[in-house]
């Protein structure tokens, strides 16, 4: 049981020592990895159906006490986010071994995947704000030799960009953890709950904004999404595709687990965070609508739907976080499948410019069924994930008549639905308007795509459908991992017993 | 002693963020390396008042020094100085494809800017 906790941890992280000492058998470090990965998921699991019969599991590492020690804590909230995280993981992992741009680096990918596993699970199991900081770190340290690894000019300048925006974000962090132990003397997360709100209100505000800022960045909120755009799309598919599912909901979970744990708000909506949502929304469709590549259209809708979760948070109800959770668990899954997509589209043409690319719907068939249904899930088509979802955060925003922001996002899921028909139209339907690039192309002039690629991405179709299907259970589950968050008793006294 | 170096955390936190502001690769790298410096020694103001060494059995005399922020501070040093490193590496890489110091602008910003410029001229 206490093991469990820090297995998805441990892990991946021995792992990556292992594979890094493997190197001259790139055979070898694959198998590691998709072992190690499948029995980290083994272990999320299980860790999930623990907490889900006896509630928040708590260890202290090393055996200090909390909140003194290093704390790691399961609730309902981290244990579902690692676990989705860790399932698109391993079947992202399985892409990239049959992506031919990355075998390649094999080298190196590996043992930084691995890392990059790590710093995941770490923010999501960490208990202590400082400790939240080192796995940010981790994961972003794998992630910017990830972003720049084959070296070429464009993955340097937009990684580049990529690293200083978030050396400056880690930056603030440092100062926010500085400024946060100057007021209340700990970092303990659980401790901090109780500490904060006795601060003064000024005190208690800087350092919530403060926080937000940090992990708004991260998470590419407005106004600070401008990085995400630029940076993600010149990465090999998979490694866009991992970039583009986890990391930008680790920021979103770390706003949700410090604003619901520090900073609650007195009862009712937060009016900063709605506002934030909405225009978050609809600054990041209206981006997707004015691009012209497939990869670019995608990543603006990353920090569109990064609106949507905050809503959910922003109306700091049950029913509301609820939302936001399976929002999460949805946009993960969905979004992961649309770039993987994408890399077989890029795959199959050479490039993933709409005016050069068009009719793959006669030549792959398939690649555009794996794209429709994930694209009608992101607009929020029923009877998809997206429409679960969507459903339930109009309901939790109607329930406390907040109107506006409701209007908002409906409105926004239609200017979604036009974007995805336009890579639709661009990719699958019509013909290149410029002269096509060589493609590898087979003799019949039908395209041809790795089976390991396209079988990963079939899964995660497969999942998404489930997702919708097995909807009750899951918005069940969502709704009692918000009830911790709205009232996070349960997760101070399982650390601080 | 603790006003010199919070006007000092100021002093870094100011130069960090202008040299932040330049196009240059190699100032943007230093900015960001005196912010971290300016950061870190936040960290270590934060646990109040210097005194003596935190060491059980040790001198005795005077309240002791919070050994937790300097703890934080050295973790966060340590960090910094590995991504200090990477982004030498970037940037060394950067010059070496385009033997010039400059940030680039984005692709996509180019081209809508090209477009507009298209667009004016068409109007006039």
């Amino acid at each position: 049981m206490r093991a469990l906790i820090a297995l998805p941890v441990v892990l991946p992280l021995l792992a990556a020592g292992v594979s890094l000492a493997l190197h001259r058998r790139p055979a070898v470090q694959r198998a590691l990895s998709v072992v190690v990965l499948g029995a980290t998921l083994v272990a999320s699991v299980a860790l999930l159906v623990t907490v889900e019969r006896s509630g928040v599991a708590a260890v202290q590492v090393g055996g200090w006490p909390a909140p003194i020690g290093i704390t790691l804590v399961a609730d309902l909230f981290a244990a579902i986010m690692l676990v989705i995280s860790t399932a698109m993981v391993l079947v992202v992992l399985v892409y990239a071994i049959g992506h031919p741009r990355t075998r390649d680096h094999g080298l190196f990918f590996h043992p930084l995947y691995l890392i990059l596993a790590t710093g995941v699970a770490a923010s999501f199991l960490t208990g202590d704000l400082f400790n939240l900081f080192v796995a940010f770190e981790v994961t972003l340290g794998a992630s910017y030799v990830l972003i720049t690894l084959g070296g070429s000019r464009d993955q340097v300048r937009s990684g580049m960009t990529y690293v200083v925006i978030s050396l400056l974000a880690s930056t603030l962090f440092v100062t926010a953890v500085g400024l946060v132990y100057a007021a209340t003397g700990t970092v303990n997360m659980a401790d901090l709950a109780g500490r904060v709100a006795a601060l003064p209100d000024g005190v208690r505000q800087a350092l919530g904004l403060l926080l937000l800022v940090v992990f708004g960045i991260k998470a590419a909120i407005f106004p600070l999404f401008f990085w995400l755009p630029d940076s993600y799309p010149t990465a090999p598919a998979p490694v866009t595709a991992i970039f583009a599912g986890l990391l930008t909901k680790v920021g979103v979970y770390a706003i949700i687990r410090t604003q619901t744990l520090m900073f609650p708000t007195d009862g009712g909506p937060s009016t900063l965070l709605l506002a934030i949502a909405g225009a978050t929304m609809v600054v990041g469709v209206l981006g997707a609508i004015a691009q012209n590549d497939v990869k670019r259209i995608l990543s603006f809708h990353i920090i569109s739907q990064i609106g949507y979760m905050v809503l959910g948070l922003g109306l700091f109800t049950v029913a509301g976080l609820a939302g936001g959770i399976f929002y999460i668990v949805h946009h993960i899954v969905v979004k992961t499948t649309l770039f993987l997509v994408g890399g077989l589209v890029e795959q199959a043409t050479g490039t993933g410019a709409l005016s050069r690319v068009g009719g793959l719907l006669h030549r792959t068939p398939v690649v555009a069924g794996l794209f429709l249904l994930p694209a009608l899930s992101l607009a929020g088509l029923p009877p998809f994930s997206g429409f679960v979802a969507k459903l339930a955060l109009v309901q939790g925003g109607l329930a406390i008549g907040a109107h506006t922001i409701v209007g908002i996002s409906l409105a926004v899921s239609l200017l979604t639905l036009f974007s995805m028909t336009k890579i639709w139209a661009g990719v699958f339907w019509g013909a290149p308007e410029e002269a096509p690039p060589l493609a590898a192309a087979a003799g019949d002039g039908r395209l041809s795509s790795p089976a390991l690629m396209v079988a990963p991405t079939a899964v995660l179709v497969v999942l998404s459908l489930v997702i919708a299907v097995a909807a009750a259970p899951l918005w069940d589950l969502s709704q009692r991992a918000a009830a911790t968050l709205v009232d996070p008793a349960p997760y101070v006294e399982a650390v601080l017993p | 002693m603790i006003l010199v170096l919070a006007l000092l955390v100021g002093a870094l936190y100011a130069v960090g963020t202008y040299l932040l502001l330049q196009r240059t690769l190699t100032r943007v790298v230093i900015g960001l390396a005196i912010m971290g410096h300016g950061a870190n020694l936040l960290l270590l103001l934060a646990g109040g008042r210097a005194g003596r060494a935190p060491i059980v059995d040790g001198p005795g005399g005077g309240p002791f020094a919070d050994p937790l922020p300097q703890a934080l501070a050295l973790t966060a040093i340590v960090i910094t100085f590995g991504i200090t490193a990477f982004l030498l590496a970037l940037a060394y890489r950067s010059w070496l494809l385009r033997s010039d110091d400059e940030v680039e602008d984005d692709v996509e910003d180019r081209r809508i800017a090209r477009l507009v410029r298209r667009h004016e001229e068409n109007d006039s």
